[in-house]
C-alpha cells in the first residue's frame, strides 16, 4: 500500500487536474457540447415519441412503441457502434463522412454519429418520462382548455406541458447527469472526448491512476455544476405553488443523494 | 323572449354509449335564447354526459345537436352522411359555448387574471391590453378584483369557481353550460357561486345548469328537465314542476330531495 502511494506521479496528477493541456481542454469542450446537443435532441425526440404514443392514429403509436422497445432493450454501446458503422452500410452511402463542413465550422463525422446515437438513445428514455409527466396532469386541464376553444396543440403547449414540465424536470436532470457520463462511451468509436484523452495518456505512460483519477475529477466537476443548475431550474418552475422554499443546500443535497442512488 | 325565436340549443334524439352501456337514450331538448334550463335527476342519469355532449367533450353516437344553428362535432359530407368535424371547427364552435366544471379546472400555473385572459388572447387574438381590461372587469363582476394576481392554489373553492365562470365568460359565449358547479364546494361557499349565476341569469344569459340546488332551480330557472336512466322523464316550469309533477319517477325523486 505504502509503495503504491509512493509510486504515484504527483506532479502529473496535479497537472491533469489543475493545469490540463490544450488537447484536454478541447476534449472537455467537445464532451460538454456533445452531451448538451444529444440531450436537447433527445428531449425533442422523446416529446415527439410521447405525443405519438398518445395519438389517436395507430401507426404513430406502433412506431413509438417499437422505438422505445428496441432502444431501451439494447445496450447503448451497441447502438453507438451500430449507428457509426452500420447505418452507412444500411443506407448505401457514407452517412458520417470523415468531416462535415458547415460554412466556417467543420465537424468530424464521428462526432455527429456519436451525438446522433446518444440522442436516439436518450429519446426513448425521455419518451417514457414525458409520457408519464403528461399523464400526471388531470384530464380536466385539457378539457378546460378545449372548452374555451383551444386546439389540441395550443392546449398542450400552453396548459398541459408547462404543468408537466414540473414533473419532467427532476428525472430529466438525472438523465442529463447520465448523459454527461455516457459520452465516455464514444471513446470506443474514436470521438476525442475526455475519456479517450485519458485513455491515450495512459497507454503512452502506463500511469492509469493519475489519468483516470483526474478524468473522474473532471466528470465530477461537470455533474456537480449541472446539479447546481438543476436546483435553480426546479426552483423557478415550482415558484408559483410552493409555500416556503426549502434551503438551497437541502435541495442540492437531496438531488445529489438521489443521483448517487442510480 | 318570444318562443318563435330559433332555439339556441337544439338536441334531437341524442344517443350515447359507454362501451355497451347506453347512457343517453333519444334525449331531445330545445333551449331558447335567454332561457335558463336546469337539468336534475339522480346520479348516473346521464345529465352530465348530456351537458358534455353539447360542446362535444363527449362524442355522440346518434341523433344531432345544434348550437346557434351549427351542427356540433359533425359535418355533413357531400353524399349527405355525417362525419366528425375537423378539430379546428370543433374548437371554433366551442368558443360560443362557455363550460363551467364541477371541479373548476382552473390552470394552476396561471394567476386568476391569466386564467381569464389566456383564451381571448390566444384563441380570439384580442390585444393583451384590451384582454386585461376585460379580464379585470370580469373579475370585478364576480367580486374578486383583489384576487387578480393570486394563483388558484391560494383561492377557496368558491373563489376558484367564480374565476372559472369569469374565464368562460371572457370568450363572450352565447350559451353557458354549468356542470354541477356547486357540488364540490363547502356549504358556506355555495351561496357566493349561486349569486353570480343568478346575476348572469338576470342579465339574460342563456344557461343550461346541471345541479342539485333546488333553491336555484326554483328561483332562476325558466324550465326544469328531469332525467333518469338516460331519458328525459319530464319538463316543466319550476312552479308546476315542484307543485304538481306528472311522472311518478319525478314525484319519487322530489320526495327524496325536498
Amino acid at each position: 500500500m505504502h509503495a503504491l502511494v509512493a509510486a504515484l506521479d504527483w506532479h502529473l496528477l496535479k497537472e491533469r487536474i489543475f493545469d490540463p493541456n490544450h488537447a484536454f481542454a478541447q476534449a472537455l469542450i467537445r464532451t460538454v457540447l456533445i452531451a448538451v446537443l444529444a440531450q436537447i435532441f433527445g428531449v425533442l425526440l422523446g416529446l415527439a415519441s410521447a405525443l405519438f404514443q398518445m395519438s389517436r392514429w395507430r401507426v404513430l403509436r406502433v412506431i413509438s412503441y417499437f422505438y422505445v422497445l428496441v432502444v431501451r432493450g439494447t445496450p447503448l454501446i451497441v447502438q453507438i457502434f451500430f449507428v457509426y458503422y452500420g447505418a452507412s452500410l444500411l443506407l448505401g452511402f457514407d452517412l458520417f463522412p470523415r468531416s462535415v463542413n458547415f460554412g466556417v465550422v467543420s465537424i468530424d463525422g464521428v462526432v455527429v454519429a456519436g451525438t446522433v446515437a446518444l440522442a436516439v438513445n436518450e429519446g426513448a428514455f425521455m419518451s417514457e418520462i414525458i409520457r408519464a409527466g403528461i399523464g400526471a396532469i388531470d384530464r380536466g386541464q385539457m378539457e378546460a382548455a378545449k372548452s374555451v376553444g383551444m386546439s389540441y396543440g395550443l392546449a398542450m403547449r400552453r396548459i398541459v406541458l408547462p404543468q408537466a414540465a414540473r414533473v419532467i424536470v427532476p428525472p430529466l436532470g438525472n438523465e442529463f447527469n447520465g448523459m454527461i457520463k455516457n459520452t465516455s462511451l464514444l471513446a470506443f468509436i474514436g470521438v476525442y472526448e475526455i475519456f479517450l484523452d485519458a485513455e491515450q495518456g495512459y497507454s503512452v505512460t502506463f500511469k492509469p491512476v493519475e489519468y483516470f483519477f483526474a478524468v473522474s475529477f473532471w466528470y465530477l466537476v461537470l455533474t456537480t455544476i449541472w446539479g447546481l443548475v438543476q436546483v435553480q431550474i426546479e426552483r423557478k418552475l415550482g415558484a408559483s405553488d410552493r409555500a416556503e422554499d426549502e434551503g438551497f443546500m437541502q435541495r442540492f443535497l437531496g438531488i445529489t443523494a438521489h443521483s448517487l442512488q442510480r | 323572449m318570444s318562443s318563435t325565436d330559433a332555439p339556441i340549443v337544439k338536441a334531437e334524439s341524442v344517443e350515447k354509449y359507454f362501451g355497451r352501456n347506453r347512457v343517453l337514450c333519444e334525449v331531445s331538448l330545445e333551449v331558447r335564447r335567454g332561457e335558463v334550463v336546469c337539468i336534475i335527476g339522480p346520479s348516473g342519469s346521464g345529465k352530465t354526459t348530456f351537458l358534455r355532449c353539447i360542446n362535444h367533450l363527449e362524442r355522440i353516437d346518434g341523433g344531432r345537436i345544434e348550437v346557434n344553428g351549427h351542427l356540433i362535432g359533425y359535418r355533413t359530407k357531400d353524399d349527405g352522411t355525417l362525419c366528425e368535424d375537423s378539430e379546428r371547427n370543433i374548437a371554433l364552435q366551442r368558443t360560443e359555448i362557455g363550460f363551467v366544471f364541477q371541479r373548476f379546472n382552473l390552470w394552476p400555473h396561471m394567476t386568476a387574471l391569466e386564467n381569464i385572459i389566456e383564451a381571448p388572447i390566444r384563441v380570439r387574438k384580442v390585444a393583451k391590453k384590451e384582454a386585461v381590461v376585460q379580464g379585470e372587469a370580469l373579475l370585478a363582476r364576480v367580486g374578486l378584483s383583489d384576487k387578480r394576481d393570486a394563483y388558484p392554489g391560494r383561492l377557496s373553492g368558491g373563489q376558484q369557481q367564480r374565476v372559472a365562470i369569469a374565464r368562460a365568460l371572457a370568450m363572450r359565449p352565447a350559451l353557458m353550460l354549468f356542470d354541477e358547479p356547486t357540488s364540490a364546494l363547502d356549504p358556506e361557499m355555495i351561496g357566493e357561486v349561486l349569486e353570480v349565476m343568478q346575476e348572469l341569469a338576470k342579465e339574460g344569459m342563456t344557461m343550461v345548469v346541471v345541479s342539485h340546488e333546488m333553491g336555484f332551480a326554483r328561483e332562476a330557472a325558466d324550465r326544469l328537465v328531469m332525467m333518469d336512466d338516460g331519458v328525459v322523464v319530464e319538463e316543466a316550469p319550476p312552479a308546476e314542476f315542484f307543485s304538481s309533477p306528472r311522472e311518478p319517477r319525478t314525484q319519487q325523486f322530489l320526495s327524496k330531495i325536498l
